[in-house]
């Protein structure tokens, strides 16, 4: 039972942290590309890796914050044109092979001795050097110090924590999940208020729930603190109903026609490399956004922003489901709370003579690499996607 | 089939435990300082280069109180000092012991030691005593243009491979990469561990790479082509399949570089040009092996073929020609081909780590697509082209850090002008 | 298709439209009274095999012109080279052609479309992973949703919105897709795909529709109502031109006739005129035909026993020569 607490507790600590936020916000602009554009972007970590450099270096060299963003979003608009105007007048490969290069050219740039007083080579920028600004700006309850269990009543509570209690919340939050994701598969069987207003209320719920469940101590303003998580995944929230409004639009309409036969799309007199460019440039000022709040909790680190991290985001947008508005979010949850599992179960479970800590991590990354195989060939809708559109290959 | 997949899938999760258990880890070479935190820190570098160390050469540390300590370098060229006190070191080198007809660039190296339990690095360079800084321009040309012409043969070797299946199946396989890596890594395995002999051991790992290549066809991708899987799909199944190997080579090697012979290469100057004779034979080698594949597609049969599916799949098979067959044997060929691409990398360069091959991934997709995707002679001469870009761009005053990026560089230029690349053919619409 | 109702050259009446054709000359290249389409020396080369190579064609405004021609003649690459999804050999080397007075030598695909010439494809381009009524409200031009920063404010667009949508079903409705309209486009048949690609071209309201073989796999029935729908385009004003090789089809609605062959225009005059030109049946059937294409004879046991003994032929001396030239 403890050790199945445990794994829990970590699996619930990376589903709230910074960085699957982080993740997430980039997957939603992968989503932008891949899943409604069709793009081919092979470098959405390079996009990352941008946007924290452009606000890190902005910050450490005495800029104030709001200026660092800027210019870290700056950063991936160029970026989106440089790799932009090439390569989407062509076949999908020529994005995908130039964003891949793009990326890695990047991360060798910012790992380059040369420039050590910007980029911090290899070592990277500590968060020391540019966190302070964005913690001194929170706000009401999370300022005064000190830290907080979210939710002061969890299941210590109720009978002494007795293991029927925690038994009966597993099962119900269980419960509460696959209903909501019943609920946003189902589509519009039923749509309109009603059901948006249950989506919420289930997520509530949820939420509550597994706090109660997992209470979870944390710093209110510290480096790695709630003013963070809070940020972060308000964040996500926001730009989910960013995309939400895009591409319930005839824009949006543009982008997946674009997806299915450009060519089409051309003889019907739309402007499709500006299209696409506008999709790039918008999914690419995403991904900028998340490796920003990617690297408040942690340090700018170009080794942690290499291409895994894109092939990364592929699984998550596939494991939630390309081209839906949540996918990309419940996927990222699920690819770091799967990920969380495994590593914990094979610490726990497999001795140490055959997995150390080291070799577990690696075991998780090989699950993760076997896991987007097999999702692409079984199941290439992910949780959230419609079957049907997939029927149809083009 | 779809069962078929699945087990192949389950075979390459448990693959790494096998061969964990199986294999024992190699020593360490040279005692080397280790830094303890808190209580010593490490001055340490090697004489000489990593392919090229100069051994017996007396190294001089003056601490900030004015102590000296000396140390020999070993045969690997290595040598280190513990210290135990934070502050302003010097490092030298005694110049009656270097080999004759050298002299350092720099007298002296100041190392500052702020922190214990951390190793700081101090290189000293050679020069000869002849250098002088015309003549050595001209001389730097030439080296990296050898160097160059040896890293674009290698590039070739594996991007050939690329780009035929590119053409024959239009899929952009990520894994290549990893293909090369396993090639480097079978190699410390048959010739370092097994203690094969390099030639044989070089044809097995060969042999085991096209096997793979074989049964990649056999189990994964020729049933995802039935069942009619999109490209983009099978392009991110080739991403998956990248993230698996990757981390199963880090499980089974580790982190660190492993090499497929133990001795350091021997060395020959040829006028301006120093090369080791690893690097002449396997120049030998990649340039044979090309030849024969060139040769192959151009005027065999199944060459035929394979040039008549890149052109046109579905009218090669209406005109009764096996495409099955034809890209069973092209992965059986490409995959083979990486392979020897790796364990000749591994020899050139002196060892070969779990992520040499996504670094020269970049170069491979930049050479294919230079050439035209799908054309098997475009890649040759794209991986040329980018082998001396690469190798040259530091002689033109590119900072060495930035060399990938002269590629990519000319990579978008030319797509700019030239999208098909330099021997590809334009597409129909409509 | 009854807003835009202008009628600029009265040519719904066949009268007319006779007296109008009966000025042309009817030979390759001939000049127009009121040409929409100009094109001068456009060749296209794939490697040494020359696809197209058109010294001056005119279309009329206003009538429906077909273009005819054997596989292979070059009529779809004449097509994506005019409407910019190719670019001419001779770009640059006196290739020069123009709509409607604006010269589009170095206009992209999508702005010819917007020029007013659109077109549709031999093989249909349906977006399968979209519904019929998506793929039909993306035809529609000046669209405000479709800009980045007003797609995000619903009040922009909504209105206008409606109006594509009212249009769109209007259109189904001709088009017998009506039923269809929230279905995915990869579910209809390839002739209702034919169906859907016209209409969805429809939308844009187009001057000038370029279509690109569209009776292929279009029941009987349909083609008799299509043929009246596209007539009554035309008696809106629309100039049509189109690829068939159903000769009866041509025969029925086209008013002028063009025919390629092995790239070049061979003919050009009415549908009668040019089924009985000798260059036209030589260039379908091989030489020594004087026969009239549209002759239902042409379909008869004989004819075809005839017919298929001489490709035998000319197929045996061919490979004869084939082989000859790998021997050596
Ligand atoms: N991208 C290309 N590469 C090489 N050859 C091409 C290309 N596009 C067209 N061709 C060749 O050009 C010639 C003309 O082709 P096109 O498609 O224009 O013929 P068509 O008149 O439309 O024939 P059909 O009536 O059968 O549709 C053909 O011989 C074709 O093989
Ligand atoms: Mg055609």
């Amino acid at each position: 039972m403890d050790n199945i607490q445990l794994i829990l507790n970590g699996m619930m600590r990376e589903m709230l942290s910074p960085g699957t936020a982080a993740v997430a916000i980039a997957v939603i602009g992968l989503n932008i590309h891949f899943g409604f554009t069709g793009l081919l972007n092979m470098g959405q970590a390079g996009f990352m890796l941008l946007g924290a450099y452009g606000m890190g270096i902005s910050v450490w060299h005495g800029l104030p914050f709001a200026v660092g963003i800027l210019f870290g979003l700056g950063a991936a608009l160029i970026f989106a044109l440089i790799l932009g105007v090439p390569t989407l007048k062509l076949r999908g490969d020529y994005l995908a092979i130039v964003t891949i290069s793009a990326a890695e050219i990047i991360r060798y740039v910012g790992r380059s001795s040369l420039l050590t007083d910007f980029t911090g080579s290899a070592q990277g920028i500590p968060g020391s050097q540019y966190s302070d600004p964005f913690r001194s700006v929170a706000f009401w309850p999370f300022t005064g110090g000190g830290s907080w269990v979210l939710l002061p009543f969890n299941y210590h509570d109720v009978a002494d924590g007795a293991v029927w209690v925690r038994l009966l919340g597993w099962a119900i939050a269980i419960g509460a999940i696959a209903s909501l994701v019943y609920l946003l598969r189902s589509g519009d069987k039923f749509s309109g208020v009603a059901r948006n207003g249950l989506v919420v209320l289930l997520v509530v719920f949820s939420v509550f729930l597994l706090l109660f469940l997992f209470p979870l101590d944390y710093q209110k303003v510290g480096v790695n603190g709630w003013w963070l998580r809070f940020v972060a995944w308000t964040l996500v929230a926001v730009c989910c109903f960013i995309v939400y409004l895009l591409v319930r639009s005839p824009w949006g309409r543009l982008l997946r026609g674009i997806r299915e036969d450009e060519d089409a799309i051309r003889s019907l007199g739309k402007n499709v490399f500006a299209i696409k460019m506008q999709a790039l440039i918008i999914g690419g000022l995403f991904g900028a956004l998340g490796g920003m709040v990617y690297v408040l909790a942690s340090s700018v680190q170009p080794d942690s922003m290499g291409r895994t991290l894109t092939f990364f985001c592929y699984t998550a947008l596939l494991l939630g489901g390309a081209a839906t508005i949540f996918g990309p979010v419940l996927g990222t949850i699920m690819f770091y709370v799967g990920r969380a599992f495994i590593f914990q179960a094979s610490r726990a479970y497999v001795p140490d003579s055959i997995l150390n800590t080291q070799e577990a991590a690696f075991f998780s990354y090989i699950v993760v690499g076997v896991a987007l195989m097999l999702l692409v060939i079984f199941r290439p809708q992910g949780v959230l996607g419609d079957k049907r559109e997939l029927r149809f290959n083009v | 089939m779809v069962r078929g997949t699945a087990g192949l899938l389950l075979a390459l999760l448990l693959a790494p435990f096998l061969v964990l258990m199986t294999s024992g880890s190699a020593s360490a070479v040279t005692v080397m300082c280790l830094p303890k935190a808190d209580e010593t820190a490490c001055i340490a570098s090697t004489m000489g280069s990593r392919a090229e160390p100069i051994a017996g050469v007396d190294v001089i540390l003056t601490a900030p109180d004015g102590t000296e300590q000396r140390v020999t370098t070993g045969d690997d060229g290595k040598w280190s000092f513990e210290i135990t006190e934070t502050g302003d070191y010097v490092v030298s080198a005694d110049a009656k012991t270097l080999p004759d007809g050298f002299e350092l660039e720099n007298e002296t190296v100041d190392v500052k030691v702020d922190q214990l339990g951390k190793s700081f690095g101090a290189i000293l360079q050679l020069r000869s005593e002849d250098y002088s800084a015309e003549t050595s321009k001209v001389d730097e040309l030439i080296q990296s243009t050898v160097n160059g012409l040896r890293l674009g043969l290698l590039l070739a070797l594996a991007s050939v491979g690329l780009s035929l299946i590119y053409g024959t199946t239009g899929l952009s396989n990520f894994a290549h990469a990893e293909q090369v890596t396993l090639g480097g890594i079978m190699g410390y395995f048959f010739v370092n561990q097994w203690g094969l002999p390099l030639w044989l051991g070089g044809i097995c790992v060969v042999v085991f790479c096209a096997g793979t290549g074989y049964f990649q066809d056999r189990g994964l991708w020729q049933p995802l082509r039935r069942r009619g899987l999109g490209l983009t799909q099978m392009m991110i199944v080739t991403i998956g399949l990248s993230l698996a190997l990757q981390y199963t080579y880090q499980l089974v090697v580790g982190a660190r570089t492993v090499r497929v012979v133990q001795d350091n290469p021997e060395v020959s100057t040829f006028g301006p040009v120093t090369i080791t004779h690893q690097s002449i034979v396997a120049m030998v080698i990649s340039v044979v092996v090309l030849s024969a594949v060139g040769f192959a597609l151009l005027r065999t049969r199944v060459g035929r073929a394979t040039r008549a599916v890149s052109d046109n799949p579905a009218l090669a098979m209406a005109s009764g020609i096996d495409t099955d067959k034809v890209i069973r044997l092209v992965w059986t060929v490409a995959m083979g081909l990486a392979g020897l691409s790796g364990i000749l990398y591994a020899l050139v360069v002196n060892g070969i780590k779990w992520d040499s091959g996504l670094q020269i991934l970049l170069l491979l997709f930049a050479a294919v697509t230079l050439g035209g995707l799908g054309t098997a002679f475009g890649a040759l001469l794209g991986a040329l082209i980018i082998g001396l870009v690469v190798e040259l761009a530091p002689v033109f005053g590119m900072p060495g850090d930035f060399k990938y990026a002269t590629a990519l560089l000319i990579l978008i230029l030319l797509l700019l002008v030239r999208p098909q690349g330099l021997l590809g053919k334009p597409q129909r619409v409509g | 298709m009854s807003e835009h109702t202008i009628n600029p050259s009265g040519l719904a009446d066949p009268a007319a439209r006779a007296a109008l054709v009966g000025g042309f000359e009817a030979t390759p290249g001939a000049s127009k009274p009121d040409s929409i389409l100009v094109v001068d020396n456009i060749v296209r080369q794939f490697g040494g095999m020359t696809a197209v190579d058109v010294q001056h064609l005119e279309v009329q405004r206003g009538l429906i012109t077909a273009l005819i021609g054997p596989n292979g003649a070059g009529k779809t690459t004449f097509f994506n080279l005019i409407t910019g999804f190719d670019r001419p050999t001779s770009a640059g080397k006196g290739a020069h052609w123009a709509f409607d007075g604006r010269t589009l030598d170095k206009t992209s695909a999508s702005s010819v479309a917007r020029a007013g010439m659109v077109r549709t494809f031999q093989l249909t381009k349906a977006l399968s992973r979209m519904t019929v009524i998506e793929n039909m409200m993306l035809g529609a031009q000046d669209q405000a949703g479709e800009n980045l920063f007003k797609s995000m404010f619903r009040p922009t667009w909504r209105a206008q919105e409606r109006a594509i949508e009212a249009k769109a079903d209007d259109l189904l409705g001709r088009f017998k897709l009506y039923e269809k309209k929230y279905d995915y486009a990869g579910s209809l048949s390839g002739g209702q795909r034919k169906l859907l690609e016209m209409a969805r071209a429809l939308m844009s309201d187009p001057k000038m529709i370029m279509l690109d073989e569209p009776m292929a796999g279009v029941n009987p029935a349909l083609t008799q109502s299509l043929l009246g729908h596209i007539q009554s385009l035309r008696d809106e004003g629309m100039t049509v031109l189109f690829v068939e090789h159903d000769m009866h089809v041509v025969r029925h609605i086209s008013d002028w006739v063009a025919v390629m062959a092995e790239g070049r225009l061979v003919a050009e005059g009415s549908a009668d005129t040019v089924m009985s030109d000798p260059a036209v049946i030589d260039a379908y059937l091989g030489a020594h035909h004087d026969t009239d294409l549209g002759d239902d004879a042409l379909l008869s046991e004989e004819h075809m026993q005839e017919l298929a003994e001489e490709v035998a032929a000319e197929d045996a001396e061919r490979e004869a020569e084939e082989e000859a030239e790998g021997l050596r």
